[in-house]
C-alpha cells in the first residue's frame, strides 16, 4: 500500500535529513488493513536511522511529537487505531527542541 | 486538495465545533475543542491579541524586535505580530533579530527561514553573530569544550547577543516566542535549583523592565503545538524537565498552565536577599558579579581553561588563584545544564 510518511520539525535529522518518504508498505495481517500502530513500527524499523527514542516511547510516539493523518491531528481519528488508506499522507512533527 | 475532505468524511471525521461546517483537524490542548484549520487560526490570533491588550505589552510607536530563531515559535510570532499590528493598528515598528551561533548545518537551515520571514513579512532583519560579538563560533567552542556543557555557553551568550542586537536596533522591547511549555519548564528548573529569586520572576510576561531592554512573551499562555529552540544537547538537565512537561501535557494539557500559576504564586519574603544588579567591569553588561557570565566563560575559553565558570569546580579546574574560584563558585548552579543529579 503506497503511503507518504513525512518527518518534520527536526525528526528528519533521524532519517538522513530526508523529510518526505514515498513508500510502499505490505499489509501486516492478511486482511489488507493498515493502522497507525503498524505504520509506526514500520517507520521506526525502516526510516529512523538513529536515536529512535527521539521518535517513540513505548509503543507510541514520544510525547511532544505531533501526528497528522491527511492534515488532521490523529487524536481526532483514533491515534494508534487510525486506519490508513492508499496514498494517505502521515506527518510527524517534533515539537521538542532540535529533534 | 479536494480529496482530503472526502477522506475525512469517509472516516467519520468530526466537524469543527466553532463553524459546524468544516472538518475538524486539530484538538486544542487548552480547551480540548475540535476545530478546523481556519477557526483554529482565528481563535489563536484573537487570544494573542487579548493577551497583548490585557497585559499592555506595547504602546503605539514602540520599536519592537522579534527574537527570530527560524524555529517554529518565532516564525509564528513574526507572522502573528505583523498581522495583528496591521489588523489592530498597534502602531509598532517591528524588526527581526536573529542570533547566528555559528553552528554548521543546524543553524544554516533556520537562518534561511529567518531570511524567508524577513522577505515574506517585510520586516527589517538584524543578524548578530557569536563570532563578531565574542570572537568564537559555537562550533569552535564545542571543539574545545565538547558537547557536555555547550548549553551553558549558548544560554549565556545568546541572552547577551539578543540584548546587544536589540541595542543596535535601538528598540524599546524585545519579544520572544517562549510558550507555556518553556515557562513551565523554567519554573520547574528554578524550583529544583532552589533559585527562589528567579522562580516567580521567570513567570512574568514582561521581564527586565529595570534593565536596558524589557522582554515580553506574548505566547506565555499558549499550549498549541510549538516549541522553542534550544541548541540542543539531548542530555542536558533541561531535557529532563522538558520531557516531564511533555509527559504531563499528554495526560492533561492544562497542567502546564497550573505549573506557571504556582510559579507566579511564589512570593519572596522580604528577608530573602535578592542579588544586586550592577554592571560588568569588563564589558558593561548588567551583572550582579564583578564580571558577567559571558565574560567569565570567554575568559576561560581565551585562556585555554574552557571549564572555567561552568558548574561546580572540580579539582583544580579554573582555580589558579582565589579570585577566580570565587567567581566560579558564585555562578555555579544557576545555568542551563549545570546541575548533576
Ligand atoms: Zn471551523
Ligand atoms: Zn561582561
Amino acid at each position: 500500500m503506497p503511503i507518504t510518511p513525512t518527518t518534520n520539525g527536526g525528526l528528519e535529522l533521524l532519517c538522513d535529513s530526508k523529510k518526505i518518504h514515498n513508500v510502499n508498505i505490505e499489509q501486516q495481517n492478511g486482511e489488507g488493513k493498515l493502522i497507525m500502530k503498524d505504520l509506526l513500527s514500520w517507520v521506526r524499523t525502516n526510516l529512523i536511522k538513529e536515536r529512535p527514542e527521539m521518535f517513540m516511547k513505548g509503543d507510541t510516539v514520544r510525547p511532544g511529537v505531533l501526528v497528522l493523518v491527511n492534515d488532521c491531528d490523529w487524536e481526532l481519528s483514533g491515534q494508534l487505531d487510525t486506519s490508513l488508506e492508499e496514498k494517505d499522507v502521515v506527518v510527524f512533527i517534533s515539537t521538542l527542541h532540535g529533534g | 486538495m479536494e480529496g482530503e475532505g472526502e477522506r475525512g468524511r469517509k472516516r467519520g471525521g468530526r466537524v469543527c465545533c466553532v463553524c459546524n461546517k468544516e472538518r475538524a483537524s486539530v484538538k486544542r490542548p487548552k480547551t480540548l475543542q475540535h476545530m478546523c484549520r481556519e477557526c483554529f487560526f482565528n481563535a489563536f490570533e484573537s487570544e494573542i491579541h487579548q493577551v497583548i491588550i490585557q497585559n499592555s505589552l506595547f504602546i503605539a510607536g514602540d520599536r519592537v524586535a522579534i527574537g527570530a530563531s527560524g524555529g517554529k515559535d518565532s516564525t509564528v510570532l513574526a507572522y502573528v505580530l505583523s498581522k495583528l499590528n496591521r489588523l489592530h493598528n498597534y502602531g509598532l515598528n517591528l524588526f527581526l533579530l536573529s542570533v547566528d551561533e555559528g553552528i554548521t548545518g543546524y543553524r544554516d537551515d533556520s537562518l534561511q527561514t529567518v531570511h524567508r520571514n524577513h522577505l515574506q513579512y517585510q520586516l527589517p532583519l538584524q543578524v548578530v553573530s557569536y563570532k563578531d560579538l565574542y570572537g568564537w563560533t559555537m562550533d569552535q567552542i564545542v571543539d574545545v569544550i565538547g558537547f557536555k556543557n555547550n548549553c551553558t555557553f549558548c544560554g549565556v551568550f545568546r541572552r547577551q547577543a539578543l540584548d546587544r542586537g536589540a541595542a543596535l536596533l535601538k528598540v524599546d522591547k524585545l519579544v520572544t516566542g517562549h510558550n507555556a511549555d518553556d515557562i513551565a519548564e523554567t519554573v520547574l528548573l528554578n524550583l529544583l535549583r532552589g533559585d527562589v529569586a528567579r522562580l516567580s520572576r521567570c513567570t512574568s510576561i514582561t521581564t527586565g523592565e529595570d534593565g536596558p531592554i524589557p522582554r515580553c512573551k506574548p505566547f506565555k499562555y499558549t499550549l498549541d503545538y510549538f516549541s522553542t529552540e534550544c541548541i540542543y544537547s539531548p542530555n542536558a538537565y533541561r531535557g529532563f524537565a522538558r520531557e516531564f512537561i511533555k509527559d504531563l501535557e499528554r495526560i492533561r494539557p492544562r497542567a502546564i498552565l497550573d505549573i506557571i500559576k504556582s510559579g507566579e504564586n511564589f512570593r519572596i519574603s522580604t528577608t530573602t536577599k535578592m542579588p544586586e544588579q550592577g554592571t560588568c567591569q569588563r564589558c558593561g553588561y548588567i551583572s550582579s558579579q564583578k564580571w558577567c557570565k559571558a565574560c567569565v566563560l570567554l575568559d576561560g575559553l581565551n585562556r585555554g581553561l574552557p571549564k572555567l565558570g561552568i558548574g561546580r569546580s572540580r579539582g583544580g579546574v579554573g582555580s589558579e588563584n582565589g579570585k577566580e574560584s570565587k567567581v566560579d563558585k558564585s555562578i555555579q548552579g544557576k545555568q542551563c545544564g549545570t546541575l548533576d543529579f
